[in-house]
Parts: structure tokens; C-alpha cells; sequence
């Protein structure tokens, strides 16, 4: 399939400026986006395309994140096919509007270059500003490398546009690991892209519509507000087949294939970590290092974090003995952080379930390298042979 | 320049039975502005009196293309509105001959507090588009808090008339100087009793090909007080008094609209609204006096920048 298609690779990219090449190549109806530290590049460039006419997108430099979010919904409930990119305390500025995009039904689709939130400020990645966002409405996709964010940014804008989805779609890679750091990619042909997304035609009539008004953003009163967030949960629901049609449809074009999750060497693993985005990458090393001392070690990456795909992490998940959830992002609930709460919540219908612990790492940029991955493993495979668990929630590499 | 008998033949783009209170200033604003223009309108409305007034889920009143997303960000959402159009314009996905105007309204807690930095994004970046405030001088939706738009004095929820304090203590801020600040090309202050020269502003700024403002007095029968039945006339009075001053600024140059021959004291608008009962008495007499030498200082200011370039 892949010899098919017309694709460039060796093609060196840091993980914004492939963001910005898919925007370019996508070449939206709109734009609009301010800047914010680690995304600001994806912004600036595609600013260059729009000054070098490269794209004809509508650019608009607009005074906040939120009214980024406020102008995005404008142009797509007016049938403008959307996009923009944030981080941190932007995506947090735009919280409001999240909601506001998803509950209107509008296929907006937003980068997220993950970044850790202040107190106090710290500029470097972790999740909890896209898992702050985690309830919001939007499907989230997460991506280890720069190959993935530009694929899963393409990907979205199909994935968002569905007729019985519409639903917003945020795509996060990690804040300077991936966003800034060069990689070899291949690209895609600007037809093959177009061809993939297809001409944006909003299957609802839109503001623009003049002959047919319509009233966007109703007040719904008892009556009637929950079956709109019904439907809403619906389109969520459905949107899991969306997505993975969307990645088997993609991977005709690029030979690559994408899933809900990826597994690594997760066939006979007694101890599996599961961990989002670049350090499933650091992970995957240490996999390799264990399993080159004959011990049964795997990972599971998790693409799809919204919807979240219970089912198959059960499935994927059901023959490890120990699992250690590595979270990037802890949510203050004493137990756990976000990923470990949705991933033992998944395991809860099983007959036999693994045991579970989770490890928040990497908060505000702190390094997480082989060795702590090794260390987490070491772990694991302790706790299947004594059979008993110290602590389920703790953080790791950190002073106390 | 519109009769009343042309202006009642226009089609009706705001439906009656809506929930807006009698005597409320708002609808008689919507209905005139929106006749302003032959051309098809797209409206966004911040979170707000008129907004819940009109748009309760099956219903709307909206007979036109309209939106609502939140409160502090209707220029952002109809700055978004008009980028699409000019974008989906210039790809031929909209016809080229169809002129559509852009509209957003908000009441001064939308505008003059928390919406007053997507208002000034708006402006400064030059969507197309005319945004209105029907400024009730609080937040009358929420039931009648203060907001910077609150007059002098005034009795509100969050600025009561109590025992150590005697209402609103701090005079309102002058949005519309802010807004002329942005060096749009057209803005204006009007007033619904005078829907003649408030139709013919709404009119300028919809034919003109940028930001424009206006600024409109709306009575609020239930946070001001007042009787609904004399709303129109309170109106009136706010211009009468100048608490209200009718003008535009357009291209630069500011032009008072209306000068009462004789100016009322500000006292004669006071005693129309409950809100400022407890400034006529005896011990509070200071504040008419503050409240009028700042109307006086604002109305000699206007009257010398009248026919200059501001």
C-alpha cells in the first residue's frame, strides 16, 4: 500500500514545525491562535505561511487564548473549517470555551503542546494541562513522536468533521521533547492529504447561511439540556469506530498504522508499564534492555485518551500481573492521577485482575530516563514475586 | 435617512414573545438597529438579559442568523463569524455578491467589564462589524449588580445604600472615550427615545467597512426602579440632563448629535429611579452636587471638542 503512495521522507522536523506543515498542508478556512510557550512556533510559522501566501487560511491574531477558542467557535458554527494550537495556561485560559466548543457540536481541531501548569510557573512538559481539559467534550489523541503529531493532526481534522461526531479533537505531543526537538519524518503529498480530508461542507446549516437562520447557543433549560449532553456522550461513544477507520484509511496513504494504543512486546509480559506520549519512547528502550535479560516486560501506549477505549485496554491489559500506570499529571485526588484512575477503573469487570500501582513522573520538565523506567520495572516484577503491594501512589524521581 | 413609516415596513428580524420585561430598553434597540440595513444580518449576543430573553430552547426570536457562546467574548465570536466569511468568501464557497453585515451585542457587564478585552482585541484587529452595548448601568440579568457602567450613587446589590455608605461610591467609566481611543472609524453614544437619530447611526456604522460602536442608554424598569411605562421618557431625560450626551465620532471628528436648549438638573433623572432614592436625603445632599459638577465638567469638555478631530 505504502509504495503507493507519493511520500517524502528523511524529512528533519521539530515536533511544532511538522504541526505547523500539516496546518499548511491542511491549509484550514481559519485560524486563530496567540502565543504561548512551548506552541508559539506552531503559530509563527504558520503566520509565515500565511505571509509567503503558501496557505490562503484567515489568519487571526487575536489579544487572549480565549478569545482564540471564542473566534475558532465564531468561524466554525459559520462553517469554516478551524484550527489553533495552545499550551498550558492558555488551553487552562480557554477552559470556558472548551466546553463551549463541544456542547455547539463544532469540529475545531486544536494542538496541545503539553506543558505543566502554574504555581509555580514552570514552562516545561507535562499533562495537566490537557488532562485538566480531560472532561471537556474533546477527543483526545496523544502522540509520542513528530511523526505521530503530524499524523494525528491530519488525522483529527477527519476524525472532528464526521457527520454523527462533530466533536472538537485535541492532539497533544510533548512541550520541547517532541515540539522542539528534530526528527526524521516522512511527509505526506498536499493532494494525498487533501484527498484524505476531503472539502469541508458543515452538515448543519451555519451562520452564513442567511436564508436558513438559525440560533446557535440556545439557553436549554431542565427540560431539554440533558439530552443535548446526551447526544453529546453519544457522539463520543460512536466516535471510537470514527477514529479507528480514520487510522486504517491512513495508513493506505502512509503505510503507517494507528490504533487506540500501541503494545509493545506485550504478548507474554508478566509487568507492563503504561505511559502517554515521549516517554513511552524512554520506555520502550528500557523494554528492550529487560527483555534482553530474558524478563517478561512490555508497554502499553495509549493513542486515545477520549474517548477512553475501556474495552480493548482490558483486553490488551488482561495476562500482565503487575502493572505500573506512569502518570505525567497527578489530579490531587490522593489516589492517583488520571490515567491510572481510568485504567483500573477498565479492569474492575475483569475476572482476574493484575495488580496496579501508579508513578506520577516528570512534572515541570523533570527528566525521566531509562534508568527510572528500569527502576519502575524492578518493581513491578518485585511486587509479582512477593505477590504484595507497598504503596499503590507515589511519585518517583523526586526529593523528599 | 428612514421614516418611521419605511422603517415599520421592514421585516420584523426580531420576533415578538420574547421575555424581556416591560418597559425594558433592549428590544426597542434591537428592532431599530437591525432595521438599519437592507442587507442580511448575523448577530452574536454575550451572555446577558437579552440573550436568556430570547433564545429558550424551542424558541428563539432570532429570524436571523444568531449566536450566543459566553459573556465576555462576543466581539471574539463575532470576530471569528466575519473571518469566516471573508474566508469562505475568498474560496467562492459563499457568493461573492452576498453582503452580509455583522452585528454583536452585549450589556455593559458584557462590554465594560469582562468583555471590554475581547472588545478591544476586536477593535484593534478591524473586523467588520458593529458592536452595540445596551448599557443599563448593571448587571441587571444577575439581579442588579454593580458594574463599571453603574452611575454615581446609585443603589445596586453589590453597591447597596447602607448606613456607612450611600451607594455606588466611584463615578462610571466612559467606554465610549475608550473606544474612540481605538481610532475606529465610526462611534456613537444614542439613545432609544430618539430612535431617528439612533436608526440613523445604527445606519452609518452597518455601511461602513470596519469596527464601528454605538453605545445606547437602556432603561431598566426593575434594577433603576423606575416605572416600565416611562422608560422611554427616562431615556430622555439621561439625554436631557446629560447624563447621556447623543454623539458620534466619525472618521476623527466628534459631533454632538443633540444640545438641549436648556440642560436639566441632574436631579430630574435622580427622581425618576428608585436606585437613587436615598441620595435625596438631607445628609446625602453632597452627592447631587458631585454627581452634577461631573456631568457639567464632561458636558463642557464634549461641547469644546465639538466639530474637532479628536
Amino acid at each position: 500500500m505504502a509504495a503507493e503512495a507519493k511520500i517524502k521522507c528523511s524529512v528533519g522536523l521539530t515536533g511544532n514545525s511538522a504541526v505547523a506543515y500539516a496546518m499548511k498542508q491542511i491549509n484550514p478556512d481559519v485560524v486563530a491562535a496567540y502565543p504561548i510557550t512551548p506552541s508559539t512556533t506552531i503559530v509563527e510559522e504558520f503566520s509565515g505561511y500565511v505571509a509567503d501566501g503558501k496557505v490562503d487560511t484567515e489568519f487571526v491574531t487575536v489579544e487572549s487564548e480565549h478569545s482564540a477558542m471564542s473566534a475558532c467557535i465564531g468561524a466554525s458554527a459559520a462553517g469554516a473549517r478551524v484550527m489553533t494550537a495552545t499550551s498550558s495556561q492558555g488551553l487552562a485560559l480557554m477552559w470556558e470555551m472548551l466546553y463551549i466548543a463541544s456542547g455547539m457540536r463544532l469540529p475545531i481541531v486544536m494542538t496541545c503542546v503539553n506543558r505543566a501548569l502554574s504555581a509555580p510557573l514552570n514552562i516545561h512538559c507535562d499533562h495537566s494541562d490537557s488532562m485538566g481539559a480531560r472532561d471537556s467534550g474533546w477527543i483526545q489523541l496523544y502522540s509520542e513522536t513528530v511523526q505521530e503529531a503530524y499524523d494525528n493532526v491530519i488525522q483529527a481534522v477527519r476524525i472532528a468533521e464526521q457527520e454523527n461526531i462533530l466533536l472538537p479533537v485535541m492532539v497533544c505531543l510533548d512541550g520541547f521533547i517532541t515540539s522542539h526537538s528534530i526528527e526524521n519524518l516522512c511527509l505526506l503529498d498536499d493532494d494525498v492529504i487533501k484527498k484524505f480530508i476531503g472539502e469541508y461542507k458543515p452538515s448543519q446549516p451555519s451562520l452564513l447561511d442567511v436564508d436558513h437562520p438559525t440560533t446557535y447557543g440556545a439557553v436549554a433549560l431542565p427540560d431539554s439540556y440533558m439530552e443535548a449532553r446526551r447526544q453529546q456522550a453519544e457522539a463520543m461513544t460512536l466516535s471510537k469506530d470514527v477514529i479507528i477507520n480514520a487510522a486504517k484509511d491512513f495508513e493506505k496513504i502512509s503505510g503507517r498504522s494507528y490504533g487506540l494504543m500501541e503494545k509493545y512486546r506485550m504478548d507474554d509480559a508478566d509487568a507492563a508499564i503504561v505511559i502517554l506520549n515521549s516517554a513511552a519512547g524512554t520506555t520502550k528502550v528500557a523494554v528492550d534492555e529487560m527483555r534482553n535479560k530474558g524478563l517478561k516486560v512490555g508497554l502499553l501506549k495509549p493513542r486515545v485518551f477520549r474517548p477512553f477505549p475501556y474495552i480493548e485496554m482490558a483486553e490488551a491489559l488482561k495476562n500482565v500481573k503487575v502493572i505500573g500506570v506512569l502518570d505525567r499529571a497527578d489530579s490531587y485526588t490522593s489516589f492517583g492521577g488520571p490515567l491510572f484512575t481510568e485504567i483500573r477503573s477498565s479492569l474492575y469487570e475483569l475476572d482476574k485482575r493484575p495488580k496496579i500501582i501508579n508513578r506520577i513522573f516528570g512534572l515541570g520538565g523533570r527528566d525521566y530516563g531509562v534508568k527510572d523506567s528500569l527502576a519502575v520495572f524492578e518493581e513491578l516484577l518485585k511486587i509479582k514475586d512477593m505477590g504484595k503491594i507497598d504503596k499503590v501512589y507515589d511519585y518517583i524521581s523526586v526529593r523528599e | 435617512m428612514a421614516t418611521l413609516k419605511e422603517l415599520s415596513e421592514k421585516k420584523e428580524l426580531f420576533s415578538g414573545g420574547h421575555r424581556l420585561c416591560s418597559g425594558c430598553g433592549i428590544p426597542p434597540i434591537v428592532r431599530l438597529v437591525l432595521r438599519s440595513t437592507d442587507n442580511p444580518i448575523v448577530v452574536s449576543t454575550a451572555t446577558g438579559c437579552l440573550e436568556v430573553g430570547t433564545s429558550i430552547y424551542p424558541y428563539t426570536s432570532w429570524r436571523t442568523p444568531w449566536i450566543h457562546s459566553a459573556f465576555e467574548n462576543t466581539a471574539a465570536t463575532i470576530s471569528g463569524i466575519e473571518t469566516a466569511y471573508r474566508a469562505l468568501k475568498k474560496r467562492k464557497r459563499l457568493p461573492v455578491d452576498k453582503d452580509i453585515k455583522f452585528v454583536a451585542f452585549g450589556g455593559d457587564g458584557g462590554t465594560y467589564d469582562i468583555g471590554l478585552q475581547a472588545l478591544s482585541g476586536a477593535l484593534e484587529r478591524g473586523h467588520s462589524f458593529l458592536y452595540v452595548c445596551y448599557d443599563n448601568g448593571a448587571y441587571m440579568n444577575t439581579g442588579i449588580q454593580r458594574s463599571s457602567s453603574t452611575p454615581f450613587g446609585a443603589n445596586t446589590t453589590t453597591s447597596p445604600a447602607g448606613d456607612m455608605i450611600p451607594g455606588k461610591q466611584e463615578f462610571r467609566k466612559d467606554l465610549t472615550k475608550i473606544v474612540i481611543a481605538h481610532n475606529v472609524p465610526y462611534a456613537a453614544q444614542a439613545s432609544p427615545h430618539n430612535w431617528k437619530d439612533l436608526n440613523n447611526k445604527a445606519q452609518k456604522a452597518l455601511a461602513i467597512n470596519g469596527p464601528t460602536f454605538l453605545n445606547v442608554i437602556s432603561p431598566c424598569p426593575l434594577g433603576w426602579y423606575s416605572k416600565p411605562e416611562e422608560s422611554i421618557e427616562t431615556a430622555k431625560i439621561a439625554v436631557e440632563t446629560c447624563f447621556w450626551p447623543l454623539y458620534e465620532v466619525e472618521n476623527g471628528i466628534l459631533k454632538i448629535n443633540y444640545k438641549p436648549k436648556e440642560k436639566k438638573p441632574i436631579e430630574d433623572w435622580l427622581k425618576m429611579q428608585g436606585r437613587f432614592k436615598h441620595i435625596f436625603k438631607p445628609e446625602n445632599k453632597w452627592m447631587i452636587e458631585k454627581f452634577q459638577e461631573r456631568i457639567d465638567k464632561e458636558w463642557e469638555r464634549l461641547l469644546a471638542l465639538d466639530g474637532k478631530q479628536v
